[in-house]
């Protein structure tokens, strides 16, 4: 049986400094989950996919992962893993979290 | 030390030279990162989680002062001011620009280094004792021949796509510091009945998702015939090993599938053949590279200053009886440097913290640093009376720690805070546990003990081997962590045994904590050892502790 859909973003990291980025509604790459566009059907989550893989030339590795609505109904990550990509490292306080 | 050949400057600019028309490639569009990912992993760069990384080789964990101070320059001009140094002695970049890497990898090759094969399915960065050359147990030093082996094995054509990674480790003492029975290929330099130099080959060691103990192929191989034995196995390794299934085609598996009588067999076949091939080439190499690792010209002086500082200094004292290990030379000392002050993150250096053990090690060490496959750095060659002035400037870098082989010398993988395989964290569970045991101040009291954290099943901080081994998983979208207890890293090395149920993120600090506080309540005297105590009493009673609530259910 296929799994169920659940809501995505679009995420990669930029091909020429690495950093975490996000496909926004504009679809302009933005370095904040929360500012990413919420794919709530698979129909979608595809398709944005689809025209990211045509951007290579600006980005490495695109992939839909998994995300929720949070209380101010941005989108925020559903998974620790995301949580991390989206913050920086936890051991101290360094990367994206230092930088914003 | 070895110095780099023409050849090899030759060889290493071309490959930089081609590696940076290759990066300009991918940015003006001619290469895919399809087609580029494999070129960008030949030359050790990965992208992580946050960013790239650069994986650069120390060949066998060697390094000189100017090699630390380039490894510095690069961490602050192209990084974040930092290092990781790695379990495969190697040294991580965690932060760099994909149009810098070319820049990068020049200013290594300016020191005699590289990047090369610390990625894909080749033989890897050739791994052996951090106290290689000094360590007063030692039969010969093993560095010559991991430096042999690198050459054979850097760029060697037939085994440029094995089926997957292939790792050798040496020693040449009794002793094993290389964990070498956890590697594809372990080499222990030996002595023959007659007292003629050779090894005791292992074969199909290694950690991850199936560990195994490695097996002893060959009890005794004269020195001579090192290479082409070692080509043989990996010809049949090249032959026997699977490539249907990326998780069984380590050459552990193709040992465990074929039974070591069969690998053994098959191997000692090639070798008649490979023998013949070889031709003697490769022993007058080796005799060139043993030349280069001669012993540095050890000074005599008087000892008083440092028996001096010992009565006054109970620190220092405290730095003397953790940090340093026995010296082949009685009025040297092997310095293990702890880059794991209480807190921080296990192999981390920063900038200035390299040109300080740079700089150390230029002054008094014979210009020697080596690092230790449990994150540390050494300054192999220390005469004694240095060591008051060595430590005051250790202290005011952050590298004075005195906690070598004790609970908060742990070693932990990069795990989720940058590793795009992890499932969970490591390096916070290290540290919170190194905190805790620091408030408890316990950490002297306990003794000798491994904890060796990995934040996924590839096992990069060696949790099967570790005394305490800590999994971290991903449990339902959750960080779980699996204890292990009673694993060897050493020449009696063994797999840990899983304790039962793994622990929640925040309950993992308090489950290691009753697990210390029982393992002091078990032990039969101070001296007891938690590996001790555990070999003599079994599973059950750290079992107990850590599950307490299990227990009286059971009941």
């Amino acid at each position: 049986m296929a799994k169920k859909f659940t809501p995505k973003v679009l995420t990669a990291n930029h091909l020429l400094s690495g950093d975490v980025i996000y496909w926004d509604e504009k679809g302009d790459w933005v370095g904040a989950f929360e500012d990413a566009l919420y794919l709530d059907t698979e129909k979608l989550a595809n398709h944005v996919l689809t025209l990211a893989e045509k951007q290579q030339d600006v980005i490495v590795g695109p992939y839909l992962a998994d995300a929720a609505l949070g209380p101010d109904d941005k989108p925020m990550p559903a998974h620790f893993r995301e949580t991390f990509r989206m913050t920086g490292p936890s051991n101290y306080h360094h990367g994206k979290q230092a930088e914003a | 030390m070895y110095s780099y050949s023409q050849f090899d400057k030759d060889f290493i600019a071309e490959r930089n030279k081609q590696f940076r028309a290759q990066v300009e490639r991918r940015i003006d569009g001619s290469l895919t990162e399809t087609e580029f990912k494999p070129l960008r992993l030949m030359n050790g760069l990965y992208l992580q989680l946050h960013a790239y990384m650069l994986r650069v080789a120390i060949p066998y964990g060697t390094l000189r002062s100017s090699q630390m101070r380039q490894l510095a320059m690069i961490a602050e001009k192209f990084d974040k001011g930092y290092g990781h140094f790695t379990t495969r002695q190697n040294i991580q970049f965690n932060w760099p620009k994909l149009r810098d890497v070319p820049d990068i990898l020049d200013a290594l090759a300016e020191v005699e280094m590289h990047a090369i094969q610390t990625s894909g399915n080749c033989v890897r960065n050739v791994t052996s004792d951090h106290f290689a050359g000094a360590a007063a147990d030692e039969i010969e030093d093993p560095r010559p021949t991991a430096e042999l082996l690198r050459q054979w094995s850097t760029d060697h054509p037939e085994f440029a796509f094995l089926g997957r990674k292939f790792k050798i480790a040496v020693v040449g003492s009794e002793t094993d510091r290389a964990v070498t029975k956890a590697h594809d290929i372990g080499l222990r330099m030996v002595r023959g009945a007659d007292g003629e130099a050779g090894y005791e080959v292992i074969v199909g060691g290694g950690l991850g998702r199936t560990p195994m103990v490695g097996k002893v192929i060959r009890d005794f191989l004269p020195a001579e015939d090192l290479l082409p034995y070692v080509e043989s196995i990996l010809q049949v390794y090249n032959r026997l090993g699977r490539r249907d299934n990326k998780y069984k085609a380590r050459i552990k598996i193709t040992v465990h599938e074929n039974g070591l009588d069969v690998i053994r067999d098959e191997v000692e076949k090639a070798f008649v053949l490979q023998r013949q091939a070889f031709g003697g080439y490769d022993q007058e190499l080796y005799a060139s590279i043993k030349e280069a690792f001669a012993p540095p010209a050890f000074i005599d002086a008087p000892l008083d200053a440092f028996y001096a500082a010992q009565n006054a200094d109970a620190s220092f004292r405290s730095f003397v009886d953790t940090n340093l290990a026995e010296h082949k030379n009685p009025d040297y000392a092997i310095v293990t440097i702890s880059t794991k002050a209480h807190g921080k993150t296990p192999g981390d250096a920063t900038a200035d913290q390299m040109r300080v053990m740079a700089d150390l090690a230029e002054t008094y060490g014979h210009d020697e640093l080596r690092i230790s496959h449990e994150q540390n750095v050494i300054l192999p060659h220390v005469h004694k009376s240095h060591l008051p002035e060595i430590y005051a400037r250790l202290r005011e870098a952050g590298l004075a720690t005195a906690n070598i082989g004790l609970i908060s010398d742990i070693i932990a993988c990069p795990g989720m805070d940058y590793c795009a395989l992890a499932t969970a964290r490591s390096i916070p569970v290290a540290q919170q546990i190194a905190t805790r045991f620091d408030e408890l101040k316990l950490e002297h009291d306990i003794g000798a003990l491994k904890i060796k954290i990995s934040g996924c099943i590839n096992a990069c901080g060696h949790h099967h081997v570790g005394h305490i081994g800590i999994l971290g998983l991903d449990r339902a979208g959750v960080e779980n962590y699996q204890i292990t207890l009673g694993g060897d890293h050493t020449e009696t090395a063994a797999i840990g045994e899983r304790a039962g149920p793994g622990f929640a993120y925040d309950e993992i600090v308090p489950a290691i904590e009753r697990l210390i506080h029982g393992y002091l309540d078990l032990r039969s005297s101070a001296d007891e050892t938690f590996i001790e105590t555990y070999r003599r009493l079994g599973a059950a009673p750290f079992k107990a502790v850590l599950y307490p609530a299990e227990q009286i259910a059971a009941e």
